[in-house]
């Protein structure tokens, strides 16, 4: 049976992952090759890299690290940050990473959704939408969740997933960081409106955070978090066991 | 020394890392007489049947590796590039493929239930047919151990090269092999240790 998948996702800025981790036994714990073979071998079922870089020299930088993790671990890479045109994707890509998620630059630009589909495959191309509630709608919002666009977010993900998005990460702002648990409303909303993978992001705070996810979504293929991870507040082998007794396939 | 064809299908770099990690020397090449003296070819691929095998039959590489899977070398088909491996193919339309393993390739959805999602993506366990002796790649693994597929189609009707298979509303081809020509409709490359596992052994078995 195909397994639920839990996914860490690193912040990349100037070749180093960002809001530093507590692991004891990494030399290095802002190193994004040490940290992704530390994941890898810790039962992460998938890694996301977001570059949060602004400058050209960082953008080096981050595929320099990208092909390093890339020669090292060998598991599924997404890579995210800075993706508005084509020749991002195959910046990336070249590199190693397997999937491209795609946010503002989709926002700015639809038709950079359908051309990369067309060029690589749906499987190829992740939405990444940071969704809030506004008066009583969901609502998409760019530039990492600072800029109100007024779009309907429901809408927005159906039509990027009809020009080809193979996958979609929901992150709700309104959960985000607050440690109660995902978000079950959007996510029920986003998997009744598409028939794609839907990542659940946002809010995990908890091991029973997954189990509630998974329980009450069966239809959510995945869980995606940072800081609790990267904290120790969870290690993915007790979350793993936890889903697996609570009746949720993981891949163990 | 393991060939990967590159065809110009694909980006190669992690297939060639994750033969360099189980310590083979691996080169990527499209040059007929490199493939001619490597021990062992690799013949990956990505996207639809229908482009890629025109790539391969542009360059006369479908000759090339028809030729050198007769002679007995180890071939293993990667993904697309195991699909590549059947008689035939129908996506989008019907193409002939290299014929070097019996059945065609059909699109999931004809056996798999309408709730399910496609592509099927993600972590899959492999499960090895009673009746058979295991595959040599499949050596080191075990039932029910996880695999990463993304696929849309699969490939039907192999017979007794059925080697593996995973469960997903319907039991999909996860892996074949007809002599020493292999196929994996999984990733080894992006497997974890599992999967690296499975590349070792392809490093390891005898040509025929």
């Amino acid at each position: 049976m195909i397994t639920k998948r839990i996914i860490p996702c690193l912040d990349v800025k100037n070749g180093r992952v960002v809001k530093g981790v507590n692991f004891q036994d990494l030399s290095d714990v802002n190193s994004p090759v040490e940290l992704a073979k530390y994941y890898s071998e810790n039962g992460a079922d998938e890694l996301v890299f977001y570059d949060i870089t602004a400058s050209a020299e960082g953008r080096r930088l981050f595929t320099d690290i990208l092909t390093q993790v890339a020669g090292t671990v060998f598991i599924p890479l997404t890579v995210g940050g800075g993706i508005n045109t084509l020749d991002d994707f195959a910046r990336v890509l070249s590199c190693g990473a397997d999937k491209v998620s795609v946010n503002s630059g989709a926002i700015r630009n639809p038709d950079l959704v359908h051309t990369a589909a067309k060029r690589y495959g749906n499987q190829c191309v992740v939405l990444s939408v940071d969704i809030k509630r506004v008066d009583g709608m969901f609502r998409v919002f760019a530039k990492g969740g600072r800029e109100d666009t007024g779009m309907e977010a429901i809408g927005w993900i159906r039509s990027c997933v009809s020009m080809g998005v193979g996958e979609v990460v929901v992150n709700s702002i309104d959960t985000d960081g607050v440690k109660d648990g995902f978000d079950l409303e959007l996510l029920d909303a986003v998997c009744n409106a598409v028939s794609v993978p839907v990542i659940a992001s946002g809010g995990a705070g908890s091991i029973a955070d997954f189990v509630e996810l998974f329980h009450t979504l069966p239809k959510v293929d995945a869980g995606l978090a940072a800081s609790i991870f990267h904290f120790g507040e969870v290690t993915i082998p007790d979350l793993k066991n936890e889903l697996d007794k609570n009746g949720i396939v993981v891949r163990k | 020394m393991v060939a990967i064809v590159d065809y110009g299908v694909g980006n190669l770099f992690s297939l060639k890392s994750s033969f360099a990690q189980v310590g083979a020397e691996v080169t990527v090449t499209g040059d007929p007489a490199i493939l001619h003296t490597a021990d062992r070819i690799v013949l990956p691929g990505v996207g639809a049947f229908g482009d890629a095998a025109a790539k391969l039959w542009a360059t006369d590489l479908n000759r090339v590796l028809i030729d050198e899977a007769r002679q007995g070398k180890p071939l293993l088909g990667i993904c697309l590039g195991m699909q590549l491996l059947f008689e035939k193919s129908y996506e989008y339309g019907e193409h002939p493929g290299l014929g070097l393993v019996p059945g065609a390739v059909r699109p999931i959805r004809e056996v798999v239930p309408e709730d399910l999602k496609i592509p099927h993506i993600g972590w899959n366990g492999l499960h090895f047919p009673a009746n058979r002796e295991k595959s040599p790649i499949f050596r080191d693994i075990r039932e029910n151990d996880c695999v990463y597929f993304v696929h849309s189609y699969y490939g039907a009707d192999c017979g007794d090269c059925l080697t593996a298979t995973a469960e997903y509303g319907a039991e999909l081809t996860a892996a074949v092999q007809n002599g020493n020509i292999y196929g994996t409709q999984f990733h080894p490359e992006k497997s974890g240790s599992v999967g690296l596992s499975i590349l070792k052994a392809f490093c390891e078995v005898t040509p025929s």
